[in-house]
């Protein structure tokens, strides 16, 4: 038998799991942009549809300081404090 | 307080078993039987345990069984001896040489010890033992002995069964879950099933041969060299070994990778984008200083090619901890649309000797004998500038122009790119006595063209954008724009063989603080 080691970094595999969906449209939405161009276009579609068609709601929007790098913590963390849904514009 | 010895459990050639310490005085020996002063030191090992045999322990240690026997067989023993051809108390003590005598306590603790065979040190030894057990002491005739004999090797010393018996050792420096592959198994085949692979063939990264490329490194296996994107996973030294078994290197590779690995995890250089991005980037490794030669690696004749251990299995090795340690794969977070080669391996280094020009790692301010690694994030390449033509450095740095032009897109600006300047290419360089600095000024003019030029159009939709030149004045769109943003992002660098007019051009990516910018790092060898 031969023996061998682990070249990974040995996490347990584990599906992610989603987190839950809101089951209506209420409260705070961020709209957050990766920075890709016409990220912003979308968004901007976006937000004045559901001004139009959500008019109670509060929309809220960031955006990444570059798409090449992970959203840094203290903005994942705004947007967690801040807003009840996210809806992110990704690209290509 | 003198540290207690290992305690261990043998069986004798009877099968008894044996286990010390026994709370009793003990003379441990440990001999192998084709060692000649061991031959010599049998019978005197054998008179002193019929003499205070009852007083003292012995735990006559062999290291082969058939040599055992032998060696109880042709001296007619009554000590008896254990049984070590697993070799696993041998290298627990230490052992160098045979014989070695240990004397110790009831405890355990070491109170004299006598390396090969030294005369006056066994009589004395023969003398404490016979005060000790208050006996007359054994019959041995010392004047017949020669006066000094050396011992020979411990098998446990061999370098062909060190490095397992360091992995299997109890203090062994090995952490990394272990995987069995049954023994129906193919195990190249395994690890191509477990996705440890690039998509070629693997070396099994056993503990004997992990052990052996930690050797390659004076850093303690359990250092944290980088946390790896995306998983954000520590890469130990031994995941860093691991994977450089994977890849083929040799030991002496090691510190290149951890260097190049801590380069790569830099947020300078963000690895994570540049494996992430759908333009295909990669890291481009580049050696430079005295490594170069002590590892052998090719920066002459296909120096961008295959055929060099070093320049291939460095490269790959990068990429195998970014796969495994931090989980970048292809379809994953890897999502290049067409990828490139350079995703396998792309490694080379700088022919440093082949030009007057100042070396890259001088240039990026380490010092000519430092040994240096550097990373480009690179999206294509080698691309090949044929000039066969052009016999003045004017001509030939108007030819590099041309070619750069056409980075990512003829109408686009680009950022960092490294182009390899061929020998015969450098010695036309020469004839104008042109500096790297004049080669850049040269390339910047003649890519620089009239924005009017870079504006999107009817042709192609890559470019400036045609609705903001619409309101630009006549004046700047005029004015000429060269094609890398600043001189300093063309990075110039020797190699190849000497004949051939054929320079290399890689091609970079998103460049500056948002993107990836070139990252160097001192490589610290053992």
């Amino acid at each position: 038998m031969t023996t061998i080691l682990d070249p990974t970094d040995e996490r347990v595999p584990v599906k992610r799991q989603l987190a839950a969906r809101a089951s209506s449209l209420a409260g705070t939405v961020a709209l957050l942009d990766i920075s890709k161009p016409r990220g912003n276009v979308l968004l901007d579609q976006l937000e004045a549809q559901l001004k139009l068609r959500a008019p109670g709601i509060e929309v809220k929007r960031y955006a990444k300081p570059t798409f090449t790098k992970p959203a840094p913590d203290s903005l994942r963390h705004e947007i967690r404090d801040a807003a009840d849904v996210v809806v992110e514009a990704l690209a290509d | 307080m003198t540290a207690l010895l290992p305690a261990f459990s043998l069986q004798d050639t009877h099968g008894a078993d044996r286990s010390y310490p026994s709370h009793r005085p003990a003379l441990i020996a440990f001999v192998k039987e084709d060692c000649p002063t061991c031959d010599l030191v049998m019978p005197l090992v054998d008179a002193l345990f019929r003499a205070v045999g009852e007083s003292t322990e012995f735990f006559v240690i062999g290291q082969e069984a058939a040599g055992n026997l032998a060696l109880v067989e042709r001296h007619r023993l009554a000590v008896p001896i254990l049984d070590d051809s697993t070799l696993k108390v041998s290298f627990a003590y230490d052992i160098d040489t045979v014989p070695t005598l240990i004397l110790t306590d009831g405890e355990g603790r070491e109170r004299e010890r006598i390396v090969g065979f030294d005369r006056q040190s066994w009589q004395s030894l023969a003398a404490r033992l016979a005060d000790e057990a208050e006996h007359e002491g054994a019959d041995i005739s010392w004047d017949g002995l020669p006066e000094w004999r050396p011992g020979c090797g411990s098998r446990s010393a061999d370098p062909a069964i060190a490095d397992r018996l360091r992995a299997e050792a109890e203090n062994s420096p090995l952490r990394a879950r272990r995987i069995e592959i049954a023994p129906a198994d193919d195990e190249f085949e395994f690890m191509f099933d477990q996705g440890f692979t690039d998509g070629l063939p693997v070396l099994p990264p056993t503990p004997e041969r992990v052990v052996r490329m930690l050797s390659g490194t004076h850093r303690d296996p359990q250092d944290v060299v980088a946390v790896v994107p995306p998983n954000m996973a520590e890469a130990t030294v031994e995941k860093v070994a691991i994977n450089a078994v994977l890849a083929g290197c040799k030991p002496e590779y090691l510190p290149v990778i951890i260097a190049a690995l801590e380069a790569a995890c830099t947020d300078e250089f963000n690895v994570h984008g540049v494996m992430a991005t759908t333009m295909g980037a990669s890291p481009l490794m580049i050696v430079n200083g005295p490594i170069r030669h002590r590892l052998g690696m090719n920066m002459g004749i296909g120096a961008l090619g295959q055929g060099n251990r070093a320049n291939a299995t460095i490269g790959r090795a990068l990429r195998l901890v970014l796969r495994n340690v931090g989980g970048a794969r292809p379809g994953g977070t890897e999502r290049s649309t067409l990828s490139n080669p350079m995703k396998f391996t792309m490694c080379f280094a700088e022919w440093e000797e082949r030009s007057n020009w100042m070396p890259l790692h001088v240039e990026r301010g380490y010092d000519e004998g430092d040994s240096v690694v550097t990373l480009f994030p690179a999206t294509s390449g080698p691309q090949l500038i044929v000039d066969q033509k052009s016999r003045t450095a004017e001509q030939l740095a108007g030819s590099f122009g041309l070619v750069m032009q056409d980075i990512h897109h003829p109408r686009s600006l680009t950022m960092d790119c490294v182009l390899v300047v061929c020998p015969e290419h450098v010695d036309t360089l020469a004839t104008g006595n042109y500096s790297k600095s004049d080669l850049r000024k040269r390339i910047q003019e003649v890519t620089a063209v009239p924005m009017r030029q870079r504006v999107a159009d009817a042709t192609t939709g890559e470019g400036f954008d045609a609705s903001r030149a619409a309101s630009m004045a006549a004046d700047a769109l005029d004015r000429r724009v060269p094609k890398f943003l600043s001189e300093d992002m063309i990075h110039i660098v020797v190699a190849g063989a000497d004949a051939g007019k054929f320079s290399g051009l890689f091609h970079g990516w998103v460049g500056g603080a948002m993107g990836s910018q070139p990252v160097s790092r001192k490589i610290e060898e053992a």
